[in-house]
């Protein structure tokens, strides 16, 4: 009993003593907050080992909405930011967070619903158009409701269509998009998603693809430089040759190579 | 359901690929809830212990609170951790969020309730037992303590398993605290949210059985222990 108490214990102790003096041999990281969409399309599985190749510099990603992203930046607990919300990345250049914003890749927003598709949307001439449709017929809709740059943009396109949404068909989810989608899917809601989170999703059973190519529809990411004077702590130097990198000819071309299923999902567009 | 979609079927090819990015996950799981519950057991025990036998004003108070914190919700602890560990705040200068390290906080904190109010329930009861012995030995408490935690060592062994199964079970605090970093912070409850919201849920599930199996067998052997000890010692 004591001689396996005294094994486990010590092969317990060996390996946490291993494990937690592992990071610090190595400090060649960042840590990036960025957006579930980036993650979960696989983007980054696709072009980190690049950068990493090309600067030695590992990319530690940490994929929250745009809005908890936002609140991680403030705080100083990443070094760079990766987001889709340019109003929102402004305003947080603005506010003195960060030095500089970069415009790095774009791709596109679409209305996914029940293939039936009860508002009858897919021959609506406009967003603005479609989003009337489903809050005329009242047909469910499945919102992130969680602050995200999706939900941002999805609430301005609201607005645009002069409607406020509300009502027992507007249901407000509060979680990511992958979670949104599984959920619209269980309850054959519409809702709003990110192209490269729809195509890469694995669980659409009756969601169908219904409305998509109105240039409202245009999603930007961008990338933040935060600011050095407000958190000295950070690791800027890093950091600036991951934001420099993404809109190098080699990072963009990086991204323009990354395809799920032959399908292109991010579109580079740096100036 | 065709053979790529059976969640068994799926767990099976998991454990028998020995992909080391799963492996990875696995092995980083159990360390990081091994040693926190290793960490909680040892502050817990003794703690427990003496909450069962001193008496000083507020006993009962602190009793009721750590029962109640037996049901603390994994979110909270994990947004606390992370308000403490955040550079914005008080230990922030150590910069352990987004790390292992920043788990194993989280899940102390969680486990720590669990064992300490079971502690103190199992020694309280042996010492009521005990009661008339012990007062002719003529112990002191402090005296008392390690010999009453030694008596209810199989008990807490399997209050220590509730705090491990705590620990192994939750994904609201590592979430928050670790931050699910692929190939730092990535466990197997992170995995499986990560992939429910990818929408493989035959993928997530696996996952899920691998998890539950493994928890499984950690449970079979500490069975297996605590009962040739019990054959040997009698």
């Amino acid at each position: 009993m004591k001689t396996t108490t005294t094994l486990i214990t010590a092969s317990v102790c060996t390996t946490a003593l291993a494990w937690s003096a592992s990071p610090l041999a190595d400090d060649d990281f960042i840590t990036l907050a960025s957006t579930t969409s980036t993650e979960n399309s696989g983007l980054f599985d696709a072009i980190i080992p690049t950068f990493t190749e090309a600067t030695g510099i590992d990319v530690r990603v940490v994929a929250v909405g745009t809005g908890q992203a936002f609140e991680i930046g403030r705080r100083g607990d990443a070094d760079s930011l990766l987001v889709h919300d340019t109003a929102g990345e402004e305003q947080f250049v603005a506010d003195g967070y960060a030095t500089e914003r970069l415009d790095v890749m774009y791709n596109d927003f679409v209305i996914v619903g029940p293939s039936d598709d009860p508002a009858g949307i897919s021959d609506s001439e406009s967003v603005a158009d479609a989003f009337a449709r489903i809050a005329e017929s009242g047909s469910p809709f499945a919102s992130r409701g969680d602050d995200s740059g999706t939900n941002r943009a999805e609430l301005r396109l609201w607005e645009d269509a002069g409607v406020t949404p509300q009502g027992d068909w507007y249901r407000e989810l509060g979680s990511g998009m992958g979670p949104t989608l599984n959920t619209a899917a269980g309850m054959d809601a519409y809702t709003f998603t990110d192209r490269a989170t729809w195509v890469a999703f694995d669980n659409p059973q009756n969601l169908t693809l219904l409305f998509e190519g109105d240039e409202a529809l245009f999603n930007q990411y961008g990338s933040l430089l935060l600011s050095e004077e407000r958190h000295p702590h950070l690791k800027h130097d890093l950091a600036a040759q991951w934001h420099q990198w993404l809109v190098s000819e080699e990072g963009q071309q990086a991204i323009a190579d990354f395809e799920v299923g032959g399908q292109q999902l991010f579109f580079p567009n740096a100036k | 359901m065709s053979a790529s979609d059976n969640p068994f079927y799926t767990a099976l090819a998991l454990i028998l690929g020995m992909d080391s990015d799963l492996i990875d996950i696995v092995v980083l799981s159990l360390q990081v809830s091994l040693v926190a519950v290793l960490i909680a057991s040892a502050l817990a025990l003794p703690v427990g212990a003496a909450l069962a036998l001193w008496r000083f004003p507020g006993r009962n108070g602190l009793i009721v609170v750590l029962n109640a914190l037996m049901g603390l919700p994994p979110v909270v602890a994990g947004l606390c951790v992370y308000l403490l560990l955040s550079r914005a705040g008080p230990l922030g200068s150590f910069g352990l969020l987004f790390t292992p390290s920043a788990m194993v906080i989280a899940q102390v904190i969680l486990v720590f309730p669990i064992i300490a109010a079971l502690t103190r329930q199992q020694v309280e009861a042996l010492q009521h037992e005990y009661a008339e012995q012990l007062r002719s030995l003529g112990l002191t408490q402090l005296r008392m303590m390690p010999t009453l935690l030694w008596d209810a060592r199989f008990g807490l062994l399997t209050v220590i398993l509730a705090g491990f199964g705590r620990a192994s079970a939750e994904v609201g605090a590592v979430m928050i605290v670790g931050g699910n970093i692929d190939g730092v912070t990535r466990v197997m409850t992170t995995s499986i949210v990560l992939e429910t919201s990818k929408g493989d849920l035959p993928l997530a599930l696996g996952l899920g059985i691998v998890l539950l199996t493994l928890v499984t067998l950690i449970n079979a052997l500490a069975h297996a222990v605590s009962e040739a000890a019990k054959r040997r010692l009698g």
